[in-house]
């Protein structure tokens, strides 16, 4: 069996969202200590909506491929829908990621999690519960 | 177009060896260990391989090969057998460097279990470790000295002959893993004092699972596989006859055609090398003359190996990269990083390795797609755009 499933190379190849909300309405970045791997998303939302959003990684196929699909599966969707997304969700989406490459979806939840405690940082919105004292994960 | 550039990591087999293999299967296939026809026929089989590995690496006497699974356990064999049946004397010094290959670095950290100190020296920035550092580090307690001939990453060959003369005149045992140089750069174990050396079939297109320990004569062996008597009582296990045929036959051929080969791939590297140098913020890693025929080594600031990797892979182009992403351990090259290349610039390399069968055609497509790659993905990192502003700085 290939390292990577069809989906995670379809992503990896043709990655969807790659670039930069200029003026967006929240920004997260988060890296990665173990490997180095670097995400920054970036969301646009209307009516607690995130009607457009866009990421740029230094990483990895896996780390490029669940940004992608992270960014994928949250457009369109509310905030609430947003932040019940799960690097696991992210992993199931892509048929799967090896072991050592878990890490890489995590990166992928916690970037969307900063962007969205950037938002209610900036907008003074009441902060979701989940949310408050969010850290990226270590590891 | 199908490009392999991964030949440090494997080559595909010669036509040469793969006649002398199926060959060796179709009629050669006793035990050479056994005393009728069908087993000594093998035996000379074998004898007449050992004497070819004995004249590649000028070698005095063809006992002083032994035929192993591969360098891995020469490897081990070379390092376990110098510093415990030098431990009674008192001797309980190692000296290696920090860019070895991990059979070395790995059986290295095993005898600091067992008591022994290891002195790790580091390579200067070009790779190439320093005559003078290694004299230094000699102690009275010191048992060997191995340091490998040339760099699997970044292809610097290392001052053999200088420190074979210094461990001579030290009286301290020297072992050298030769398995990136056997049949590409010319190896004579006895004009560069050479006690001990590894090499693999698979690294000059022979067979996978075969290699070689030399042991100059009066060199006090202890078994890493216990049994029969095979290898004259140094490694057990039954002879693996076609593979070692086949071995020989690829050393043989690689070293016969050394120079001419040399002179091809010497200069497909080098356009290599001049192709991706105008790539900003990329640099060479190993020194750009004293280095392997086949091996260039980039790093590239702001993008990762992987991508690189199978962004490349993508296009037809096999090559490896030293990324942290690219290892099972999640470490970045420790190779890289022993010789000082920043961790960032050690987490976007790449290692092309080149033989005489790579034409400019293939180098002139990997130049091509490299330049694309790097492009594409630093155009999706999130801090080019600062480091292009100044508002980070380049490391490279």
């Amino acid at each position: 069996m290939a390292l990577y499933s069809d989906k995670v190379m379809d992503h990896f190849e043709n990655p969807r969202n790659v670039g930069v909300i200029e003026n967006a309405d929240g920004v997260g970045e988060v890296g990665n200590p173990t490997c180095g791997d670097i995400m920054k998303m970036y969301l646009k939302i209307e009516n607690d909506t995130i009607v457009d959003v866009k990421f740029k990684t230094f990483g990895c196929a896996s780390a490029i491929a669940t940004s992608s699909m992270a960014t994928e599966i949250i457009k369109g969707k509310t905030i609430d829908e947003a932040l019940e997304l799960t690097n696991k969700a992210v992993v199931e989406a892509l048929d799967g990621l090896p072991a050592r490459k878990i890490h890489c979806s995590v990166l992928a939840e916690d970037a969307i999690k900063a962007a969205l405690v950037d938002y209610f940082t900036k907008t003074g919105k009441e902060m979701p519960e989940c949310l408050v004292g969010f850290e990226p994960h270590e590891d | 177009m199908k490009v392999y550039a991964d030949n440090a990591a494997t080559t595909y087999l010669s036509k040469t060896a793969k006649e002398v293999l199926l060959d060796c299967l179709d009629n050669y296939n006793g035990n050479p260990n056994s005393l009728h026809t069908d087993g000594q026929l093998t035996q000379e089989k074998l004898d007449e391989a050992r004497g070819i590995v004995a004249a590649c690496i000028n070698a005095k006497n063809p006992n002083e090969i032994y035929f192993t699974s591969g360098g891995s356990e020469a490897d081990n064999q070379a390092l376990i057998s110098a510093a415990r049946a030098n431990k009674a004397k008192g001797k309980t010094h190692l000296i290696t460097t920090n860019i070895e290959h991990h059979a070395i670095l790995h059986t290295m950290r095993k005898l600091e279990l067992e008591g022994f100190e290891v002195t790790y020296l580091a390579p200067k920035a070009n790779g190439i470790v320093d005559v003078d550092d290694v004299a230094a580090a000699i102690t009275d307690k010191t048992a060997l000295v191995s340091i490998m001939f040339a760099n699997n990453e970044m292809g610097a060959i290392q001052p053999i002959p200088e420190i074979g003369a210094i461990c001579k005149e030290r009286g301290v045992l020297f072992h050298t893993d030769a398995v990136q140089a056997a049949a590409h750069i010319p190896i004579d174990v006895q004009a560069m004092n050479i006690d001990m050396l590894s090499l693999s079939g698979h690294k000059f297109h022979g067979p996978k699972g075969v290699g070689v320990l030399y042991a100059r004569n009066g060199i006090r062996l202890l078994n890493v596989i216990e049994g029969g008597a095979q290898e004259r009582g140094k490694r057990a296990g039954t002879v693996n006859v076609p593979g070692i045929a086949a071995m020989a036959a690829a050393l043989k051929e690689g070293c016969d055609n050394m120079e001419a080969n040399n002179e091809k791939v010497i200069a497909l590297r080098d356009k290599l090398i001049k192709g991706l140098a105008d790539i900003p913020h990329a640099q060479l890693n190993g020194d750009p003359v004293k280095r392997l025929p086949g091996n260039v080594n980039y790093s590239f600031e702001g993008v990762e190996g992987e991508s690189l990797l199978l962004g490349l892979d993508n296009y037809g182009i096999a090559c490896s990269s030293g990324s942290a992403c690219t290892s099972e351990s999640l470490d970045p090259s420790h190779v890289l990083l022993g010789m000082g290349v920043p961790i960032e610039a050690a987490h976007g390399s790449l290692r092309f390795s080149l033989n005489e069968e790579n034409t400019e055609e293939e180098v002139d497509f990997i130049i091509e797609k490299v330049h694309k790659v790097v492009e594409l993905f630093r155009s999706m990192s999130p801090f080019w755009d600062a480091l292009e502003k100044g508002e980070k700085e380049h490391c490279i």
